[in-house]
């Protein structure tokens, strides 16, 4: 890809632009905030478990093994808005909130396949409820574990291929289902 | 004082100024070359060269406080972490928007060689004559046999790789052998042949990626990292600093100094030619002088004419080569983002292995022999096919184990392709100097007002139809139209506002790029376009540069500058 192909928004796969990377007509105010005052240790490892249900250690590495929770706090102090932040820290307590409301108990508590059924729940709510301009607070949460995840040196390298100097441009390799993507474009 | 004189002073070190420093230097000429920001050494110097996604805090995506700093690059796809302060400071250099105008800057040695699309086509006799046969602007005072010697010239040094295809529309060049297109861009190439009789045609892009070694320039080939933009450890693209620089230094006739912005071409009103510059030390703010017998002025399309309407101004008060009343004006960008996407179907067996710096070309195919369309010029495609990857939408599944498994595979093949458009040259496009605003340096800064009009708005609609015809027609699924937001300047191919003719009357420079009021003053770069074409332009500067360069030193040595 050159820098003059088309401008390929990222939609993550979640319908939506990556939000805080989108374009910017309009400036927004500068965060001020610290990464440490809007994320505590346990916001990050709460984090890590949500993406770890999205994105599990299979046979390869996991959400967890990339250290999502931690890129995620990262990014959200530092990329978003005031206003997507608030919306992104929202996620946490609604993420707990429909654990108690489903099983009675906080979601770290909850079993492999319980967090599955919350975090599959509150995914199709978002995606049923999200337009471009209106993202849910789950989307930005989905967003940044696959964005995380996937352009993490693990997840690039171990999970997906990494080819750091390919040497050649080869047009057309036989390619086997199964196979993994191409770690960087 | 002595060692303020030189024979040349280029102004500007990118695309243009490094060319012409490299010819001057090389034709025995003692150079300054002036650079308004920092050094950037070739290889040592590019820091994030070796870097990926997971190398930077953000993951390479813009935080709120890089937005902040540059309110103007965030408009677009160009602020990132990676190439992060190789971008103009806006806060030090801001500039004044009567319409909304994109400037996107770069200020160090070597300019945007070291960002650029490289991109690289010729010019065509179409584009050369299209001013005086359609009665548009004024004529170019020069044709496509003045500049082909000197294409093949800048080719062959630069290192193009392209096919040739025997188009009179886009001229085939000295090339290196192509980048490959993959084995759906072929398909999709002979199926467009076929539906349209070989009236339209997909090429492999023509590029500053060099497909073999250029040893005596110590670059290896092009290693498809796709990393361009962070500068080149292989010397893989065109850059001033892998090409033009390192031949200007091994003649030792080259001075180089950076931090150097120049205020001022010092005019001799007596003699009427330039007699040296004006410089601002860009760290201490000292002002020196420099004093030379030719100048090139090549500090970036609308930089150049910013230094010309700073010069020269108690003779003129618009400034050195304003007597046309044209200096400021026609400026022209190409507009695109037009275009359209879609799906292949049949491929699935068949992945590519490296990250090409490149994709295909469509070439102008409208308003050429006879067609006369509702608006005058036309367009070329760029465009790409590949795979999706994690990024995609994946229908019916949304996270666990078989969801993971799935975005690890690589997704279908997609093609997408945008339009890049000419733009007609209009003599209210302009931009002025604004006394009221200055920048760190208390330089006043330059004001824009620029838009596109009908003939551009009519022609984007072809943009867009003609990508989703061509598409359909052969037999691409889910095509989709895009339409992208454009506003002047976002083409980063800024062009005209000094521009060539054949009178003084109602141009800034002649057919050789000297400026009609100062013939020792050649202006080489964008500024000098009298027209925009559809195709990119930086290989025209560079071919226009060596003839300039070369025109020049013979006047030189004549006695006639």
């Amino acid at each position: 890809m050159n820098r003059r192909e088309l401008l390929r928004l990222i939609t993550v796969a979640t319908g939506i632009s990556l939000v805080g990377a989108d374009v910017a007509f309009s400036l927004d105010k500068a965060a001020a905030a610290k990464p440490d005052q809007l994320f505590t240790p346990e916001d990050i490892r709460f984090l890590d478990e949500v993406a770890e249900t999205i994105i599990p250690r299979t046979s390869t590495p996991g959400a967890k093994d990339a250290e999502v929770g931690a890129f995620m706090a990262v990014y959200a102090a530092d990329c978003y808005t005031e206003d997507q932040k608030k919306l992104f820290h929202s996620a946490i307590s609604q993420i707990e909130d429909s654990s108690q409301e489903k099983h009675k108990k906080p979601f770290l508590s909850l079993t492999a396949k319980e967090r599955e059924d919350v975090i599959l729940a509150l995914d199709k709510k978002a995606r049923a409820e999200q337009t471009p301009t209106n993202p849910q607070a789950f989307t930005l949460v989905k967003q940044l574990t696959l964005f995380g995840f996937f352009t993490s040196k693990i997840g690039a390298t171990e999970v997906l291929v990494y080819d750091e100097i390919p040497g050649e441009y080869e047009t057309c390799v036989p390619y086997k289902k199964g196979t993994p993507a191409w770690g960087t474009a | 004082m002595a060692n303020n004189h030189y024979d040349a002073i280029v102004v500007g070190s990118g695309i243009s100024g490094g060319w012409a420093a490299k010819e001057l230097t090389q034709k025995g000429l003692k150079v300054l070359l002036l650079e308004r920001g920092r050094n950037i050494e070739h290889i040592t110097d590019y820091q994030n060269a070796d870097k990926e996604a997971w190398d930077y805090p953000h993951r390479n995506r813009a935080t709120q406080e890089m937005k902040a700093k540059y309110p103007v690059l965030s408009r677009d796809y160009l602020l990132e972490e990676a190439t992060l302060g190789m971008w103009a400071d806006e806060q030090e250099t801001p500039y004044v928007e009567e319409k909304r105008f994109d400037w996107f800057r770069g200020y160090h040695v070597g300019g945007r060689s070291l960002l650029w699309g490289r991109q690289t086509y010729r010019w065509s006799q179409t584009d050369f004559e299209a001013n005086a046969k359609e009665g548009i602007a004024v004529d170019w005072p020069i044709r496509y046999q003045d500049v082909a010697p000197w294409y093949d010239y800048v080719e062959r040094f630069a290192g193009i790789s392209g096919s040739k295809e025997g188009l009179d529309i886009l001229p085939d060049g000295e090339f290196l052998p192509p980048i490959p297109l993959n084995c759906v861009e072929e398909d999709v190439a002979r199926r467009l042949k076929d539906r349209f009789k070989g009236t339209r045609h997909l090429i492999n892009s023509r590029c500053a990626n060099i497909t073999q070694e250029l040893p005596d320039q110590d670059r290896t080939r092009c290693q498809f990292r796709n990393k361009c933009r962070l500068g080149c450890p292989f010397g893989g693209y065109f850059s001033t600093q892998s090409s033009t620089l390192p031949a200007a230094v091994a003649t030792g006739n080259l001075t180089l100094r950076p931090f150097s912005i120049v205020k001022e071409i010092l005019y001799d009103k007596d003699k009427k030619k330039a007699r040296g510059v004006e410089i601002i030390d860009a760290e201490t703010n000292m002002t020196y002088e420099y004093t030379a017998d030719i100048i090139f002025l090549n500090a970036s399309t609308l930089n150049s004419t910013w230094v010309l309407m700073n010069s020269a101004t108690d003779v003129w008060e618009g400034g050195l080569g304003s007597s046309s009343g044209e200096l400021g004006h026609n400026v022209m960008d190409h507009h695109f983002r037009m275009g359209a996407t879609g799906e292949v179907e049949g491929f699935d067996e068949f992945y590519f292995k490296g990250r090409r710096p490149a994709g295909f070309y469509i070439p102008r195919f409208r308003n050429i022999g006879d067609e006369k369309r509702k608006y005058l010029r036309g367009f070329g495609y760029q465009g790409s096919a590949s795979r999706s990857r994690w990024e995609r939408e994946i229908a019916e599944m949304n996270i666990g184990a078989d969801y993971k498994d799935a975005l690890t595979e690589p997704g279908g093949w997609t093609i997408g392709m945008t339009a890049f458009g000419e733009m007609l040259p209009y003599h209210e496009n302009r931009v002025k100097l604004d006394q009221n605003k200055k920048d760190k340096w208390g330089l006043p800064v330059l004001s824009m007002n620029v838009e596109l009009k009908q003939n551009e708005l009519d022609m984007r609609e072809d943009m867009v139809n003609d990508a989703v015809e061509m598409f359909e027609a052969v037999g691409i699924k889910n095509v989709k139209p895009t339409r992208g937001s454009y506003a002047p300047g976002m083409g980063i191919h800024e062009m005209g506002t000094a521009r060539m003719g054949r009178d003084p009357k109602s141009s800034v420079l002649n057919g050789n790029n000297q400026v009609w009021d100062a013939p020792n003053v050649f202006v080489t770069d964008g500024a000098c376009m009298t027209s925009a074409a559809c195709v990119n332009p930086s290989l025209t500067y560079m071919a226009l540069t060596a003839r300039a360069a070369d025109f020049a030193v013979s006047e030189l040595k004549k006695g006639n500058l």
